[in-house]
C-alpha cells in the first residue's frame, strides 16, 4: 500500500495504531453545530468507521476506524457539514483541510451562559474565517467571562469576555449587593461611598458580577463590548506555562490584526528547523524578546483609549533540564 | 368620547402634552437587561409613541415615577433647610389596569396614612394617568383573581388597533384637541384581560397562626434575600432615610429616601444590633401576609394587584401566587389540632 501520509493528514485524517487505518477528524470552530450534522457523523462512523465517535478536547470529533480506500467517500459525505459551518475549504469534496491553526474553541458565551459578556461562537468563526487555514501551530480560544470555562490561558491568544459596568446612581437602593458579590465571586473592586459603590477602575475585572447581582438595574452593561487579551499560554513537554494578561479592555478589532499580524512574525523568527514546521510561538517570543513581537503585533493596531496594556510581561511555568 | 387616531396623530397629542408635562410609559432600554444582550422594559421618559411597549409587560413598575428610587427630600447647611425643587413639570403616565389599582395602594400609603407626604402629594396632584388596555394575559399575571383586570378611573385610555390607537378619553382638557386630532370617533372600551393562566386562592381562614406553618421553612434556603420581588412591585412602598455630608463637619448635606426592601438583610435592623427577621423564610411569610392578609384588615382590599413582575423577576424562580395557593394547607396544618 503506497500512501502519502503527509497529505492524508493535510487532509483532517489521523494515521492510527492500526495499519491501512485512519480515523477523521472534523473541527467545530467555535465549539457550536446545528445538530442536524450530528447524523451525518453518525452515518460516517456506521457505515466506514467502526462504530464509535471520540469526542476531542479541541471541541471536534474524531472517527476511528475508517480504512484507507474509503477516505475519499467520507470526504463527500463531510461535505454538508463543512458547508454547513461555513469552514474555509481548498477544494470542495475533497473534505476538511488540516491546518497547523489549531480548531478555534469557545465555551458556549452569552448565547446561553448567563454570565457570558458575548457571543463566543461568532468571535470565534469570525477570527476563522480570517486564519483558516493556515500553516503555522497557533492556537486561539474565547471564553465568555473571567470564569475561563474554556481555559483560554493555555492558549497562543485567549480571549476573555469583559463589560464596563456603569452605574446609575438614581436607581441605586444601597443593598450592597454589588459590593458583596464582588468581594465573594470576583476581585472586590466596589467599595460604598457616601451609601453607594464606587469602583476601582484598576482592579476591575469588566466581569459583570455586579450587574447580575444588582436587583435594581443600577448597574448595566456597556453597550461596546471589551475583552481581555492573554498571551502564550502552552502545554506540551519542554516548557508548559499559563498564558498572561496582555492588554485589558480591548476590543474586537484589534484581536483580529494583532492575531493576524502575529502569523509574519511568526514566519519571519520561527525556527526552520523545527520539527514537522511546528513551534510554540511562546518559544519563538522567549528567543526574539517580547519587544520584538510586540512591534510586529502592533502593527496598525489602533488599540481603544481605555485598554491597558501590560508591559513588562513575565511568565513563568514548570521548566525541565 | 373614543377616538381613533393614527401615528401621527398620536404624536402630535403627545407634542402637545409635553408643554406642561413629562410623559412617562414603558420602554424599552436596549441592552439594559442583566444578562449580556438582553433588554429592560421599565419606565422612562418618551417622545413619541413608538418608544412605548406595548406588547411585553414592564419589568419594573410604575411607581418609580411617583415614588422615585432615590429622591432628595432637603438640603442642609447648619441651621438653614432647602427643600429639593418639586418637578417642573406634571406628569403623564401609560399603564396598564393592574398598575393603576396598585396608585391606589400608593394613595392610601402616602395620602391617606395619616398626614399626606408632602413629596408624593406635591408630584401626585399633577399626574395624569392613560391606561393600557391589556388584550391578553401576561405570563405570571393573577389580576382577574384580585379583581384588578378593570379600571374605568384614567383619564385617557389606549388600545393598539392594527395602525391605529383606539382612545377613550376622560380629561375635558384633551375633548378638542383629540376632535382635531382624530381621524374618526366612536364608542372605545379599553380592551381587558378576562382569564389568567395562574389562578389563586386566598383562603377565608387566613390568620397569625400561619406563621408557625412549615411552609415559610422551604424559603429560608430558597430565597437570596436580593429584594428584587419588593422592587419590581408596584404596591411596595418601603423607604429608608439616607443623610449625606458634603463635608467632614457634617454641617451641610442633603436628606433623600431611598427605596428598602423587607427582603434584604438590614431592614429590620434596630439599636443593639438586633435584626427581628433573620430567616429569609420569615421574611417571606411578612411580605406575602402583608400582601393578601393585613393590609386587607386595614384597607379592606388586597394590597397585591397580581401583576406577577415578583414572580417573573426572582432569579430563584419564586412563585409569589404559588406561594398564596399554599396558604390552605398551611392553616390545615397548624389549625390541625383544633
Ligand atoms: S426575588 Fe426571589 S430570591 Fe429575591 S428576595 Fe424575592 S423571593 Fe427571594
Ligand atoms: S406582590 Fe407580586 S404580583 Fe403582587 S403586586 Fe407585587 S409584584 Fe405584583
Amino acid at each position: 500500500m503506497d500512501v502519502n501520509t503527509k497529505q492524508l493528514k493535510k487532509n483532517a485524517f489521523r494515521v492510527t495504531k492500526e495499519r491501512g487505518i485512519a480515523a477523521s477528524r472534523v473541527r467545530v470552530p467555535g465549539g457550536r453545530m446545528d445538530a442536524k450534522y450530528l447524523s451525518v457523523l453518525q452515518d460516517i462512523a456506521e457505515t466506514y468507521g467502526n462504530g464509535t465517535i471520540h469526542l476531542t478536547l479541541r471541541q471536534g470529533f474524531e472517527i476511528p476506524g475508517i480504512p484507507f480506500e474509503d477516505m475519499d467517500k467520507v470526504n463527500a459525505m463531510l461535505q454538508p457539514v463543512i458547508e454547513g459551518m461555513g469552514i474555509n475549504q481548498e477544494e470542495k469534496g475533497k473534505g476538511y483541510s488540516a491546518s497547523g491553526t489549531r480548531n478555534i474553541m469557545a465555551c458556549v458565551g452569552n448565547s446561553i451562559c448567563p454570565y457570558g459578556n458575548y457571543d463566543t461562537t461568532a468571535f470565534a468563526r469570525k477570527v476563522e474565517k480570517e486564519i483558516f487555514p493556515n500553516d503555522l501551530h497557533f492556537k486561539v480560544c474565547f471564553t465568555g467571562c473571567h470564569n475561563d470555562c474554556a481555559k483560554v490561558r493555555m492558549h497562543d491568544f485567549g480571549i476573555i469576555g469583559m463589560t464596563m459596568p456603569q452605574l446609575d446612581p438614581n436607581r441605586c437602593i444601597s443593598c450592597g449587593a454589588c459590593i458583596k458579590r464582588c468581594k465573594k465571586k470576583s476581585v472586590g473592586a466596589l467599595q460604598a461611598m457616601n451609601f453607594r459603590p464606587v469602583r476601582n477602575e484598576e482592579t476591575c475585572l469588566g466581569c459583570g458580577e455586579c450587574v447580575l447581582a444588582c436587583p435594581n438595574a443600577a448597574w448595566t452593561r456597556s453597550q461596546k463590548k471589551y475583552y481581555k487579551l492573554t498571551i502564550f499560554g502552552r502545554t506540551g513537554k519542554k516548557n508548559p506555562r499559563l498564558g498572561v494578561d496582555w492588554i485589558k479592555w480591548i476590543d474586537e478589532e484589534s484581536i483580529i490584526k494583532i492575531i493576524k499580524n502575529t502569523y509574519a512574525y511568526v514566519e519571519k523568527y520561527i525556527d526552520p528547523n523545527a520539527p514537522g514546521g511546528k513551534e510554540h510561538i511562546g518559544y519563538i517570543v522567549d528567543r526574539t524578546g517580547f519587544e520584538e513581537f510586540k512591534k510586529w503585533a502592533l502593527k496598525d493596531v489602533t488599540l481603544p483609549e481605555i485598554a491597558e496594556v501590560t508591559s513588562p510581561i513575565y511568565w513563568n511555568g514548570i521548566k525541565y533540564k | 368620547m373614543g377616538y381613533l387616531l393614527n401615528k401621527e396623530g398620536m404624536n402630535q397629542l403627545l407634542a402637545s402634552l409635553r408643554d406642561e408635562y413629562v410623559v412617562y410609559a414603558p420602554k424599552c432600554f436596549v441592552g439594559g437587561g442583566r444578562f449580556s444582550e438582553t433588554d429592560c422594559i421599565r419606565y422612562g421618559e418618551i417622545q413619541s409613541i413608538e418608544e412605548v411597549v406595548f406588547d411585553k409587560k414592564s419589568d419594573y413598575s410604575f411607581k418609580e415615577v411617583l415614588t422615585p428610587i432615590s429622591q432628595t427630600l432637603f438640603y442642609f447647611t447648619e441651621d438653614s433647610v432647602k427643600e429639593a425643587d418639586a418637578p417642573k413639570k406634571g406628569a403623564i403616565v401609560f399603564l396598564r389596569s393592574c398598575d393603576l389599582h396598585g396608585l391606589r395602594r400608593l394613595d392610601d400609603m402616602y395620602l391617606r396614612n395619616g398626614q399626606p407626604d408632602y413629596y408624593y402629594k406635591r408630584l401626585r396632584d399633577r399626574v395624569h394617568f392613560v391606561l393600557m388596555g391589556c388584550d391578553h394575559s401576561f405570563k405570571n399575571c393573577f389580576c382577574v383573581d384580585m379583581g384588578t383586570n378593570i379600571s374605568d378611573n384614567y383619564d385617557l385610555s389606549v388600545d393598539v388597533q392594527g395602525d391605529l390607537y383606539a382612545l377613550d378619553n376622560k380629561w375635558d382638557q384633551l375633548e378638542t384637541l383629540l376632535e382635531d386630532l382624530a381621524v374618526a370617533t366612536q364608542e372605545i372600551v379599553p380592551a381587558h384581560v378576562k382569564d389568567n393562566e395562574v389562578h389563586v386562592h386566598i383562603p377565608e381562614n387566613l390568620d397569625e397562626r400561619i406563621a408557625k406553618s412549615s411552609l415559610w421553612r422551604e424559603y429560608d434556603s430558597r430565597c437570596i434575600n436580593c429584594g428584587r420581588c419588593n422592587f419590581v412591585c408596584p404596591t411596595c412602598t418601603c423607604w429608608s432615610m439616607q443623610d449625606l455630608f458634603y463635608s467632614e463637619n457634617g454641617k451641610a448635606g442633603e436628606r433623600r429616601r431611598v427605596l428598602a426592601s423587607c427582603m434584604v438583610d438590614g431592614f429590620t435592623d434596630v439599636a443593639g444590633g438586633g435584626s427581628y427577621r433573620k430567616k429569609n423564610g420569615d421574611r417571606m411569610r411578612f411580605k406575602v401576609m402583608h400582601k393578601v392578609y393585613d393590609y386587607k384588615k386595614r384597607e379592606d382590599y388586597h394590597m397585591c394587584v397580581g401583576c406577577g413582575r415578583c414572580d417573573d423577576i426572582c432569579p430563584e424562580y419564586i412563585s409569589f401566587s404559588n406561594i398564596i395557593n399554599k396558604l390552605e394547607d398551611g392553616m390545615k396544618e397548624v389549625t390541625g389540632n383544633d
